[in-house]
């Protein structure tokens, strides 16, 4: 059953109370984009070290469902010391596979939403969605062009 | 089809779910399939999946040209699906219905051609809060490319058109209403024949999106007295791909064309082209003639059942759901109470979950429900919701799909710990 094996308890966990969420001020980089199929927007907002080269600090902000809300808590756990070109490199396979549980067509656009926005953010520009073959096949080289 | 006792749904959705060949389609909850998204598009009975196997098969060649026995089998069926339409929708002639792909194709007719045509600085079109995006943004377009004036009736806050801002608007003179006649994301059903008296009083034309109500109950265009209306056969057992706009002959006639080529002409020069009559001069191009076919057997189909049995089983579902529901605590339901002004869609919210995580829960019980704006995105900010789910019942879902779904809900409020 779908639903059971995609509710797992740290999903919802991650839900109810997500980790970096807010707005950072002062910030670098900024960046908000929206889920078409729902309507769900989230925003970014990142600071940078000093070389203005690392990730000091991340926040993503919005309302959306588990999946999405999930997928940013998780994430952004894990971005802090990335240089921005290996944000830009960040497979968005990866992002999916991360989340630890089984991710459909259906709810694809959920998971990688807090990607297209960090994408936006580190290249100052919205980006397409992801391929959504690529992501699911499990993985392509490297991030997905603007 | 079996008529039911006192307190049971007039039609036996178990029965007619025989005729539909998705129902032995097993689900990966290993429970059969309980379909509620009808609302966007709905499932098809062997009936029409047969006829259009037959078009393709037997009755096929281009039609309005040839000369040939084969072209004409195919003419003659083509237009015969228009008489039905027409026969359906109570039109009375089917020189008023033009076959088009589906009910957004019909107002972006509309909006285009009459709105080209009439539109322009200084004008008014009224619309509403509560729209599909498909009869809003072609509006919108026509609004920014005339230089005319675009206004939006108010809803309420239980989701039916306030007839005291619609008096007011109507005041200022507009020359055109567009509105649902049954609301997809809300269900209201609009009172069109009183709010049609209104605007032709105040001397604006009604077209009406009755992509929602032709499916699912009894709609005569002449009693209703609107002067256009739009409908996807998709929604009522029919194929994609083939929908009709119906319009009064005068409208039709007086309108430029909106797609030109083949077929909606009578004769080309270099210089320029003489218009077809109405309704091929809107008909540009091969049209989709098999599937005219499939919505003639759709259209058998309800008839066969009846459509004031069609929308008393609806009925009967949406009070049984909706009591159900109104008293879950965590639920909130969207649209008018009373059963006499709301089809057979509920949308709603559960508390502290998503939509979509509720579609995806009730999905792995084999619930196929809708999550999302449902194209009404207006209608989402005007009750500051992101999204909602929505369930819509048709002749092939029965009182156990209701339990189903009631049951879904509360197992999905006990997956995120709000119950």
């Amino acid at each position: 059953m779908t639903g059971d094996n995609l509710y797992r308890d740290f999903i919802l966990e991650h839900y109810r109370e997500p980790h970096n969420r807010g707005v950072l001020e002062p910030h670098d980089l900024h960046f908000a984009d929206s889920n078409p199929t729902c309507g769900d927007e989230m925003s970014m907002t990142l600071r940078l070290d000093e070389a203005r080269e690392r990730v000091a600090d991340i926040a993503f902000d919005g309302r959306g469902c588990a999946i999405s809300q999930a997928s940013a808590s998780i994430l952004t756990d894990d971005l802090r010391g990335l240089t921005l070109g290996e944000l830009r490199e960040l497979d968005p396979a990866e992002v999916v596979a991360n989340l630890g549980v089984p991710i459909g067509p259906a709810r694809l656009k959920c998971a990688l939403l807090v990607y297209k926005v960090l994408q936006g953010a580190v290249r100052g520009a919205a980006v397409g969605w992801p391929e959504e073959a690529d992501v699911l096949a499990g993985g392509n080289a490297g991030g997905s062009a603007p | 089809m079996a008529v039911g006792q006192v307190g049971a749904p007039l039609l036996d959705g178990a029965a007619l779910r025989a005729d539909f060949p998705v129902f032995e389609r097993p689900t990966a909850s290993g429970r059969p399939l309980a379909y509620l998204d009808s609302a966007a598009s709905s499932q098809k009975p062997r009936a029409v999946i047969e006829a259009l196997a037959d078009a393709y098969g037997h009755h096929y060649a281009n039609v309005h040209r040839g000369i040939y026995e084969l072209s004409v089998d195919a003419d003659s069926r083509y237009e015969a699906a228009r008489t039905a339409v027409a026969r359906f929708i109570g039109a009375s002639s089917p020189r008023e219905v033009v076959f088009v792909r589906n009910a957004t194709e019909a107002l972006n007719l509309v909006a285009a051609s009459w709105g080209g045509a009439n539109l322009g600085p200084g004008d008014l079109v009224l619309s509403t809060e509560m729209e599909h995006h498909a009869n809003l943004v072609p509006w919108q377009q026509v609004a920014r490319g005339t230089g005319a004036g675009l206004e939006y009736v108010a809803i309420t806050d239980d989701g039916r058109l306030d007839l005291h801002d619609l008096r007011a608007r109507l005041a200022r003179g507009p020359k055109l209403l567009a509105l649902a006649h049954v609301s997809n994301s809300l269900g209201t059903i609009n009172p069109v024949a009183e709010i049609t008296r209104m605007a032709h009083e105040a001397g604006a034309l009604v077209v009406l999106d009755a992509a929602q109500s032709v499916p699912h109950m009894p709609v005569d265009v002449t009693a209703l007295g609107v002067d256009f209306a739009a409908l996807s056969g998709h929604k009522m057992l029919g194929p994609s791909g083939i929908g009709a706009l119906w319009g009064r002959r005068e409208l039709l006639d007086a309108m430029p064309p909106f797609l030109t080529g083949g077929s909606m002409i009578t004769r080309v020069t270099l210089e320029g082209a003489e218009w077809n009559e109405v309704p091929w001069k809107f008909e540009a191009g091969t049209p989709a003639i098999a599937e005219a076919m499939g919505l003639a057997a759709a259209i058998d189909y309800l008839q066969s059942i009846g459509m004031d049995r069609v929308r008393a089983h609806e009925r009967f579902l949406f009070e049984r759901a909706w009591a159900s529901l109104e008293d879950m605590p965590g639920v909130r339901l969207l649209g008018p109470a009373s059963p006499d002004e709301h089809a057979g869609v509920i949308g709603f919210v559960v508390d502290g979950i998503h939509p979509h995580d509720v579609a995806t829960i009730l999905d792995s019980e084999g619930i196929a429900v809708r999550a999302g704006h449902h194209c009404a995105q207006p209608v989402m900010l005007r009750y500051d919701l992101p999204a909602t789910t929505r369930a819509s019942f048709y002749v092939y879902n029965d009182l156990d799909d209701v339990e189903r779904l009631v049951d879904g809900i509360r197992t999905t409020q006990q997956v995120f710990g709000t119950a």
